[in-house]
C-alpha cells in the first residue's frame, strides 16, 4: 500500500485546503499526473503524484483543511492485490490529523495552525458550505451526533454576513465572496510575514551589487524581435533568467538549500520567479531546469508560469522546489533590489530598471543602457568574495547574448 | 467608429488588468502611468490586440503606442490600407 501524503508547497505553508479531487478509486496514476486541487494561503495548486499505482481509498474530503504531510489517499502498487483494500468505507470523518510530519519551519508556525478535531458533517453540507465560502469547522451541528447538516450550513451563512435574519438573497451571495477575497489577502499576508521574518531572523545575508553595461543585449533582443512575430518575441526578463542559469552553474554555493545545519547543492537550477500578485501579495513559482532551456522555450514558460500564478492555478512542484530565486523590480523604476532570500534556499539575484545611464568607457563618458544587478546570499554558504565573482561572471555573461 | 475602438481596447485591457475601472482612466496620458502594467503584461495586452484587430504590431512601433488615443490611432491608421 503506497501513502501519498501532502506535499509541501513552499517553506511559508504548512496546510492546504483540499478543493478538489481529480482522480477516484481505480483510477491508475502515474508519475508527475496531476491528482487533486490544494488551496494554499497563496493559490490554488495543482499537486502531482510522484508514486505510480491505482488509487485505493481518497481519505480526504474536498472543503477539508490538513496540515502538509497528511496522508491523503491510498494507492495500490503494480502487483499488489487488491485484497489488502478495506472492505469498511471511508467515514466521512476520515483523515486523523496526526502525526503530521512537522513542517521544517521553527518558531515560525503559528502555534494554532492545526486545525481542530474535525467535526462530523455530511457530505451535502460540505459541498453546500463549499458553495457558500463558509468554514464548515465554524458551524455548530445540530444533527445526530452534533453532525452538521445543510441547514445549519445556510443558517451559518446567513449570520455571518448580517445579524438581522433573512436578508436578501442577493446579499448573502455576494457578501461572503468579498470576505473570503479579504480572508485571503490576508493569508497571503501572513504567509509572507513567516517565511520572509524566518529569512530575517535565521539567514546572515550578505549583498552585493554590479553595475551591468546591457548595450549589447538590448541591441541584440531588439534585432532578434524585429523578425520575431508579435507572439514570440522574447522579454529581456527572459534574457535574464538565462544568463543567471547558465552563470549559477559555476558558482554552486548559490544553488541549493540550507537544511538540518547544512548545505545540500542542487544538481538541477529551477529558478524561483517572483511574481507580484495584482491584489497584493507576491509568490515565486518555480521555472524547470532553466539552464536547459532555449530563450523562445524559456520565455514561453515564463509566460505562461505569470498567466497561471496570477490566474491561481500553479502545480504543487512549482510551488516547493525553486532551487534560487530571481526578482526584477526594474519594471517599477528601482535602481537596485536588496533581496530577501526565500528560504530554505541560500541566495537571490535582483535586477533594477535598464536605463539610460553615463557609461565610461575607453576613457570616455558615454550614455549607455546600464542595469543593477544585486545578490544577497547566505553567508553560511558562501562569501563575499565568490559573491563578487559570481556578479562578475553574470555580468560577462550579459555581454554575450547570443550565447543565451 | 473610434470610440467603439477605445471600448474594445478597454475591455482587452480588463482582461490584463481586471482592477482597471473607464471613469479612471485619461486617454490621452501614457497608459502604463495609470495603470499597473509591466512589460509581460504590456506584450500580453498586445498580444490580445493584435488577435482582436488583426493588425500587426512590429516592435518598432511600440514607442508611437503611449496613451489610449494612440493606440485608437495607431488601429485606425493600420486598418484602412
Amino acid at each position: 500500500m503506497i501513502e501519498f501524503r501532502l506535499p509541501s508547497l513552499g517553506s511559508d505553508m504548512d496546510q492546504g485546503k483540499l478543493l478538489e479531487w481529480h482522480v477516484k478509486p481505480g483510477d491508475a496514476v502515474k508519475r508527475g499526473q496531476i491528482v487533486a486541487v490544494v488551496d494554499t494561503s497563496k493559490a490554488a495548486v495543482d499537486v502531482e503524484i510522484w508514486q505510480e499505482g491505482t488509487i485505493a481509498q481518497l481519505l480526504t474530503q474536498p472543503g477539508e483543511t490538513i496540515p502538509v504531510g497528511t496522508v491523503m489517499a491510498t494507492l495500490l502498487a503494480a502487483g499488489e492485490v487488491a485484497s489488502t483494500m478495506p472492505v469498511t468505507p471511508v467515514p466521512p470523518v476520515a483523515p486523523a490529523l496526526g502525526p503530521a510530519q512537522a513542517p521544517a519551519m521553527p518558531g515560525a508556525a503559528p502555534s494554532s495552525v492545526l486545525p481542530a478535531l474535525r467535526k462530523p458533517a455530511s457530505p451535502a453540507a460540505r459541498k453546500r458550505a463549499r458553495e457558500l465560502d463558509v468554514d464548515i469547522d465554524s458551524v455548530t451541528g445540530t444533527g445526530p451526533h452534533g453532525a452538521i447538516t445543510i441547514d445549519d450550513v445556510e443558517k451559518f451563512a446567513r449570520s455571518a454576513i448580517a445579524p438581522v435574519p433573512v436578508p436578501a438573497m442577493r446579499t448573502v451571495q455576494s457578501a461572503p465572496a468579498v470576505s473570503v477575497a479579504a480572508a485571503r489577502h490576508a493569508e497571503m499576508r501572513k504567509a509572507i510575514a513567516a517565511a520572509m521574518s524566518r529569512s530575517k531572523r535565521e539567514i546572515p545575508h550578505y549583498y552585493l551589487s554590479e553595475a551591468v553595461l546591457m548595450r549589447r543585449a538590448v541591441d541584440w533582443l531588439k534585432r532578434e524581435n524585429e523578425t520575431r512575430p508579435l507572439i514570440e518575441r522574447v522579454l529581456m526578463g527572459a534574457l535574464q533568467l538565462k544568463a543567471v542559469a547558465l552563470t549559477l552553474k559555476r558558482f554552486p554555493e548559490l544553488n541549493g538549500y540550507w537544511r538540518d545545519g547544512g548545505f545540500q547543492p542542487s544538481t538541477v537550477i529551477h529558478i524561483g520567479v517572483a511574481i507580484s500578485i495584482r491584489q497584493g501579495g507576491l509568490i515565486a513559482p518555480a521555472l524547470h531546469d532553466v539552464d536547459c532551456l532555449a530563450l523562445p522555450e524559456l520565455m514561453r514558460s515564463l509566460a505562461d508560469l505569470v498567466k497561471r500564478a496570477r490566474a491561481g492555478s500553479l502545480r504543487s512542484s512549482e510551488m516547493s522546489d525553486a532551487t534560487v530565486t530571481v526578482t526584477n523590480l526594474g519594471e517599477q523604476g528601482v535602481d537596485t533590489v536588496h533581496g530577501v532570500i526565500y528560504p530554505p534556499q541560500v541566495a537571490l539575484i535582483g535586477f533594477g530598471r535598464v536605463a539610460a545611464r553615463p557609461w565610461a568607457e575607453d576613457g570616455a563618458l558615454r550614455v549607455a543602457p546600464v542595469t543593477i544587478a544585486s545578490l544577497a546570499a547566505d553567508h553560511r554558504v558562501s562569501d563575499g568574495h565568490r559573491g563578487a565573482l559570481f556578479l562578475a561572471a553574470l555580468r560577462e555573461q550579459l555581454q554575450h547574448p547570443e550565447e543565451l | 467608429m473610434s470610440a467603439e475602438m477605445k471600448s474594445d481596447l478597454i475591455a482587452l485591457l480588463k482582461s490584463i488588468a481586471p482592477e482597471v475601472e473607464e471613469s479612471g482612466l485619461q486617454a490621452d496620458r501614457p497608459l502604463r502611468d495609470q495603470v499597473d502594467l509591466d512589460s509581460m503584461d504590456w506584450l500580453n495586452f498586445l498580444i490580445a490586440v493584435h488577435e482582436h484587430f488583426r493588425v500587426d504590431i512590429p516592435e518598432a512601433d511600440y514607442r508611437l503606442l503611449v496613451t489610449l488615443d494612440d493606440l485608437v490611432a495607431y488601429l485606425s491608421r493600420k486598418r484602412t490600407p
